[in-house]
């Protein structure tokens, strides 16, 4: 078995000097250094200097680049259990590695699902076996995902899941959602759903409206995600519980969310990369890489996203990675799989609002380092002193084009084929070791 | 007429024939044209022309059809092509073979034509990019049924003599139906005006931006029209899931001699098959005066050999231009 790679480097010093340290939880944007000591940020600050780094075996100048906190990604989809060709917890996170993701959430819809302590034991010994960055299971919110009994979340969470939720199904029953709720308050848990009225969107391949209908496609309307969302948040009021809309997608339902936020009630959402920095008129002539779900919708539901994430409204951006086959997606539209590859290109692709001036660099980073990890109680996410040293390098104005062919993971189906991007991951380090290192870095 | 002595020069710029949304004016009147040649082709003794000589036209219908298929087949053969009809039954599909599939194993029988039937939208297109051969679209789903739209046109060109400045009203299940999208295309393309008329559980929800005028009574809607186009509804959408019964469909939207008085007194009756007679039109409708329903049969196998002639000159020796 491979040595288990996300333990800290125990005896082992590194500096990274000359870089623009970026910690928006700490505040913290100056020119200076890391020093990383035994898996562990052990010091940073303007006062660390190349001089620092003199004598060590691991000293790094980072030519005045960017270094950001490891990114926490909250939703991700594995094939491990039950589907490796399309994805294993290893590639996942060779993906995420190159990607600069140093901490990912995989999602329960795996065969079999996981619903149960054993699962979720199966997951962390397999990631800490195989995977070169920390991974943590969500585990089903209902057996099976069948949203029909409530698993155990007093069980699960002592396990080590970090949050309940079914994945790429809704909770539809409200008394099911309702009694888990509550539940979930007893424990302590976050519950995460798929807000979406699983009746309304049946049989729908991608948003419903003019381009749907000049393509003959059945559409999905916003109000399928609206409507649940809402119903959700009455539980929430009901119940109490830590509530997290896994990924909004439409105006409306961030409006929901900003009333909810001004009442106090504990709910937060997240976004997917895809509906930040595409629409569904990218899905042109029937591209089925563009058939996510929820479905890509228009342009202003687009900046709606953007400026929910600027404002504080949205709390994180997730990758939403759900990698599939060309059995699954090269099909018609109506046959093929929801779910688009995500890992690897949801920095480069975030890193493209703040190119556009659609948000400022700071609160990006924001977005995808200590907001989630603070919604998951976890540690990372920041880069204080006494903190994991996961830690990103980032050179924002590399230009570079995505080759599907030269991604890390397992599958190739991302919406961003030949797309131009600014922005690209230098070096990776997750516990204090380097788990990536692309072409141009020292 | 002989069809061999005209001349074989391109006259229309696309390797394929998918949707009428690519389609510029001039190129659905170049093929219109070449199939009033057709029509009268068709009306004569001798119909078989040598043309499409020694070309294999493959119709691959994955989605059951007689009428199409059928024009399709007779259409081929007029023009001399070898044709062959392969249906994929919904189980052959069951047993794991992808439309990609089917292409790939039908390409390397080199085909020449391919005529496609399949129930996704897109499902054409798809296929269209990995074959060598041309790729006409005998319906895709709710997305576009381009040959339905020619024939009909066609119909109408010949009856009104013109396209343009008609007020074309289509009446059904506008939500579903290709023929409708390819339509509306078409006829906007050309000039006319068009209305659609459906209750508002069988319109698209976005249907206003479709820059027609919408009617939900059909009474309003067929005032004043010169063309009646009603749409087949399918089955499994009566009787609760789409519209309350068949009763009160026929009731509120089918069209009998009452409702179509309100249309111009030489208005056209049209419909493309097969009908449901008192569900969605009255036979004394159907069979009457201003029906042109068995013209536009007629009409379909011409522009579909207009279509196959126009595709085949495109293809690698098929052009004899001077």
């Amino acid at each position: 078995m491979t040595p288990t790679l996300t333990q800290p480097a125990a005896g082992q010093r590194m500096v990274l000097h000359n870089a623009r340290l970026l910690d928006p939880a700490a505040g913290r944007d100056e020119t200076g250094g890391v020093l990383v000591e035994d898996g562990t940020i052990a010091d940073i600050g303007g006062h660390i200097t190349g001089d620092t780094g003199a004598g060590h075996a691991n000293a790094i100048d980072c030519g005045g680049k960017l270094v950001i906190p490891g990114l926490v990604d909250m939703r991700v989809f594995t094939g491990e259990p039950g589907h490796e060709h399309r994805e294993t917890l290893a590639s996942a996170s060779e993906a995420a590695a190159a990607g600069g993701v140093t901490t990912f959430c995989c999602m329960p819809d795996t065969e079999p699902v996981i619903d149960d302590i054993a699962l979720v034991d199966f997951i962390r010994r397999r990631a800490r076996d195989t995977a070169l960055v920390r991974v943590h299971p969500m585990a089903a919110l209902t057996k099976g995902l069948r949203g029909e009994e409530m698993t155990e979340f007093g069980l699960l969470k002592e396990a080590g899941a970090v949050a309940v939720t079914d994945g790429r199904n809704c909770v539809a029953n409200a008394r099911v959602l309702r009694r888990a709720m509550a539940y979930a308050r007893d424990c302590g848990v976050l519950v995460v759903q798929h807000t979406e009225e699983p009746d309304l969107a049946e049989g729908g391949v991608m948003n419903e409206g003019e381009v749907s209908m000049r393509l003959g496609l059945s559409g999905i309307p916003s109000a399928a995600e609206v409507m649940m969302l809402e119903r959700d948040i009455r539980l929430v009021e009901l119940t109490g519980a830590r509530y997290h809309a896994a990924h909004i997608s439409c105006l409306a339902s961030l409006n929901r969310i900003r009333r909810a936020k001004e009442k106090g009630l504990p709910v937060t959402c997240g976004v997917s990369i895809n509906h930040v920095a595409l629409n569904e008129n990218d899905i042109g002539p029937y591209r089925t890489f563009f058939k996510v779900s929820p479905p890509l919708r228009g342009e202003d539901d687009r900046r709606a996203m953007v400026e929910g994430l600027a404002d504080g409204s949205i709390d994180v951006i997730v990758s939403d990675h759900d990698p599939q086959d060309p059995d699954t997606k090269r099909r018609p539209f109506t046959e093929a799989a929801f779910g688009a590859n995500g890992l690897e290109t949801l920095l480069p692709a975030a890193l493209s609002l703040v190119h556009n001036e659609e948000m400022p660099l700071a609160r990006l980073i924001e977005t995808v380092t200590s907001a989630p990890a603070r919604l998951l109680g976890l540690e990372g996410g920041t880069l204080a002193p006494g903190k994991p040293a996961d830690i990103v390098l980032i050179d924002p104005h590399t230009p570079w084009i995505v080759t599907p062919g030269e991604l890390r993971s397992r599958s190739k189906n991302t919406p961003f084929e030949d797309r131009q991007f600014e922005g690209r991951v230098e070096l990776t380090i997750v516990a204090g070791r380097i788990v990536y290192r692309g072409d141009e870095a020292g | 007429m002989n069809a061999e002595s005209r001349s074989r020069a391109p006259i229309f710029p696309h390797q394929h024939l998918l949707g009428i949304d690519v389609l510029s004016p001039q190129d659905i009147s170049a093929l219109l044209d070449l199939a009033d040649k057709y029509v009268e082709l068709n009306r004569e003794i001798e119909k078989k022309q040598s043309l499409l000589r020694g070309r294999t036209q493959i119709n691959l219908f994955f989605e059951a059809s007689t009428r199409t298929q059928s024009s399709f087949e007779l259409a081929g053969k007029r023009l001399g092509a070898d044709v062959m009809n392969m249906s994929v039954t919904s189980s052959s599909i069951k047993k794991g073979e992808t439309v990609l599939d089917t292409a790939m194993t039908l390409n390397a029988m080199h085909p020449d034509l391919l005529i496609v039937r399949h129930h996704a939208a897109g499902a054409v297109e798809l296929l269209s990019q990995k074959v060598n051969c041309a790729v006409v679209n005998a319906g895709d789903g709710s997305h576009e049924h381009p040959t339905q739209a020619l024939l009909d046109a066609l119909t109408i060109r010949r009856r009104k003599g013109r396209l343009e400045g008609l007020i074309v009203a289509i009446c059904g299940d506008i939500l579903h139906s290709r023929v409708a999208r390819s339509n509306i295309l078409l006829l906007q393309a050309m000039g006319a005006r068009v209305r659609i008329i459906a209750p508002s559980t069988l319109l698209p929800s976005a249907a206003d931006r479709l820059g027609v005028e919408v009617f939900t009574n059909m009474a309003d809607g067929l005032e004043d029209c010169d063309i009646v186009m009603m749409l087949r509804l399918q089955l499994e959408r009566m009787n609760g899931s789409f519209v309350p019964s068949t009763r009160e469909y026929f009731h509120m939207f089918g069209l009998d001699e009452e409702k179509l008085a309100r249309a111009k007194p030489d208005a056209l009756v049209m419909h493309p098959g097969p009908m449901n007679r008192g569900i969605e039109i009255d036979s004394l409708v159907a069979d009457g005066l201003r029906s042109v329903i068995y013209e536009q049969v007629e009409m379909g196998v011409a522009v579909r050999m207009a279509v196959l002639d126009a595709l085949s000159r495109n293809l690698p020796g098929g052009g004899n231009a001077p």
